[in-house]
């Protein structure tokens, strides 16, 4: 359970809110949890919904609104490339056909090996670097195939 | 101008240092407020520098300190950094790359309006810039800048970072509030405005990231000396976020008012593709489109508004004469369609069927009652919305159709449509549209 492994990170999560407040620590608590499990499982929403003294059922509202967090399984290793507007006029779309053609995976979808999820989102806030990507939550930033290549050499390696 | 007045790790290698930001002026304002100015002071000094609001709105800064009440408590600071929409990366830049004078904007902010907790609001995706701006108010803290009772006095500040965790929306002041308090970040009906009645419904200034980064130069150095950049009514100096088809894509500081959006151009190398440049967006893809002919317009409020835009975020796509205008508003409104909250229906209806449209046209289905019916469903969103945000998705629609009717003529008359390339592009979002509502399963597993 999240609230005996993570007892001192959660009062500390909690102690930056008002104490009457404790439903604006859900969206930091459901990170810790798609941490710990991998995705926001409907037994981890339940866990959050108890932490937070919330119901369960606007937990799972929160999960759904926003796009960071999973319902589902993903990849040990999620990468997001951009492809909106300004991305794509510095080659993001091609990047984006190179990047399904190397996984041999579609956009959306995760490796056999369940090592790499290959997503496109909206804007990640670097289009003077396209194109771009995000493993996890790091950026990578003026990315060729070469480059590329690297990536997911070291991300397979790892 | 000589020294950069945000950007200065331009100048300044390691400025997100305690130690280096401590050695050029860091903190001194912010000493210098605590110790020896009334709050009211520090209001005052800010309104009269004439610093606008750079998230976009530009409303001045002072202005909107001095709503606050001064007998509620307690009352609150929100930062937003929640920079989402395609084209702006301004704020990025400055969390990661000068986060303390983010950290001290936002403190004499918060002793100005007599707040004791500042929260400020990342975007999720912000999460590895985020740990460098945890790590300054880390150092903050122990350095005693922030804190109980600071520089031996009465007043004591703490500052949260609190992630989002990817909604665009949440860029809207009253959603991000809302989801600080834990919610999906739907916007909130105004009046109450945030001044009386924002976070936990107490007294809340909601400032963008760069907007508090002018802050400290201000208080330290006055009034006077920040307008002696800008002009009149757009004083100061605004990061110019540049990108889209030029040769040096990146961030740019420049004073308000001096330059044209030939210049800008020219400073970031010109076109990229060696074709001509064919329109701006100046500021993202909410803003009204800026064809070629116009860039001659200065770089302030006041001049953006007279030829018809925006200067906004100053977050500036160019596009070469490759770019079809179709393909371009397509891609805008996609956008707006995969981030409408849903609250509104004009804004989550209109958004759907707009995007239905554009599809159909780039499918090579499309005919010119199709791009008539654009302009109709475009009409049925303006005006309509509850939030701003609503409104930021129709200028693609309204001005790329005011500008470059005729791109949508020949890409109907001309049969653009249906090319490998764009059949391409409409199969990999459909696939992700199934993926996402569940329509076909996920890793075999259906999701809903």
């Amino acid at each position: 359970m999240l609230k005996d492994k993570y007892k001192d990170q959660i009062a500390a999560l909690f102690a930056k809110y008002p104490p009457e407040r404790k439903r604006s620590a859900v969206m930091p608590l459901l990170y810790l949890a798609q941490e710990e499990y991998g995705y926001c499982s409907e037994d981890a929403m339940r866990e959050v919904a108890d932490l937070c003294g919330m119901d369960p059922t606007e937990v799972k509202s929160v999960v759904g609104f926003y796009t960071m967090y999973y319902e589902h399984k993903v990849g040990k290793y999620v990468i997001d490339v951009c492809d909106d507007l300004p991305c794509v006029l510095r080659g993001a779309d091609k990047f984006v056909n190179y990047c399904e053609q190397k996984l041999g995976i579609k956009a959306g979808e995760t490796t056999p090996d369940g090592k790499i999820t290959l997503n496109v989102v909206m804007c990640l806030a670097a289009c003077d670097r396209a194109p771009m990507c995000q493993v996890n939550t790091d950026y990578h930033y003026d990315l060729t195939p070469d480059k590329f290549d690297k990536l997911v050499k070291e991300l397979r390696s790892k | 101008m000589d020294k950069h007045i945000l950007l200065r790790d331009l100048d300044v290698p390691n400025i997100h240092e305690l130690a280096v930001y401590s050695q050029h002026d860091g903190y001194v304002a912010w000493k210098k407020a605590v110790t020896s100015m009334k709050p009211e002071e520090v209001i005052n000094v800010v309104k009269d520098s004439g610093l606008r609001g750079r998230g976009g709105a530009g409303f001045p800064a002072g202005v909107k300190w001095s709503f606050i009440p001064k007998d509620v408590f307690p009352k609150y600071v929100t930062v937003n950094c929640d920079e989402s929409e395609p084209g702006t990366f301004k704020d990025h830049q400055l969390i990661r790359s000068n986060p303390h004078q983010v950290i001290e904007g936002t403190a004499l902010c918060a002793y100005a309006i007599g707040a004791n907790v500042a929260y400020i609001y990342c975007r999720g995706e912000f999460r590895e810039p985020a740990r460098e701006l945890q790590k300054a108010i880390d150092d903050a803290y122990a350095a005693g800048l922030l804190g109980k009772n600071l520089f031996g006095g009465n007043y004591s500040l703490d500052m949260y970072v609190h992630l989002g965790a990817g909604a665009y929306i949440c860029g809207e002041e009253s959603a991000l509030l809302e989801s600080l308090e834990g919610r999906i970040g739907q916007p909130r009906l105004k009046p109450p405005f945030p001044a009386v009645s924002g976070l936990y419904s107490k007294p809340t200034v909601i400032n963008n990231v760069e907007t508090l980064a002018n802050v400290p130069p201000i208080v330290l150095n006055g009034a006077a000396w920040y307008k002696q950049w800008g002009t009149e009514k757009s004083p100061g100096v605004k990061i110019f976020s540049v990108c889209g088809h030029v040769k040096k894509p990146g961030n740019y500081e420049l004073p308000l008012g001096k330059y044209s959006i030939q210049d800008l151009l020219d400073m970031a190398g010109g076109s990229m593709t060696g074709r001509p440049i064919k329109a701006v967006l100046p500021a993202g893809s909410s803003s009204p489109i800026i064809p070629a002919a116009n860039f001659h317009a200065k770089l302030d409020y006041e001049a953006m508004a007279a030829i018809g835009s925006v200067l906004g975020s100053c977050s500036w796509i160019f596009m070469d004469d490759s770019v079809d205008m179709v393909w371009a508003a397509r891609k805008m409104i996609r956008f707006f369609k995969h981030e409408s909250c849903g609250k509104c229906t004009p804004c989550r209806e209109g958004t759907h069927w707009a995007l239905r449209l554009y599809d159909k046209l780039l499918s090579g289905k499309g005919t010119i009652e199709d791009v008539n019916l654009i302009g109709d469903v475009n009409k049925q969103i303006i005006g309509k919305c509850f939030c701003p945000l609503g409104e930021f998705a129709t200028s693609s629609m309204t001005f790329t159709l005011k500008h470059f009717k005729q791109d949508y003529v020949d890409f109907v008359e001309q049969k653009k449509g249906g090319s490998e390339v764009y059949l391409q592009e409409l199969a990999r979002d459909h696939h992700l549209h199934e993926l996402h509502s569940g329509v076909v399963p996920v890793n075999g597993i259906a999701v809903h």
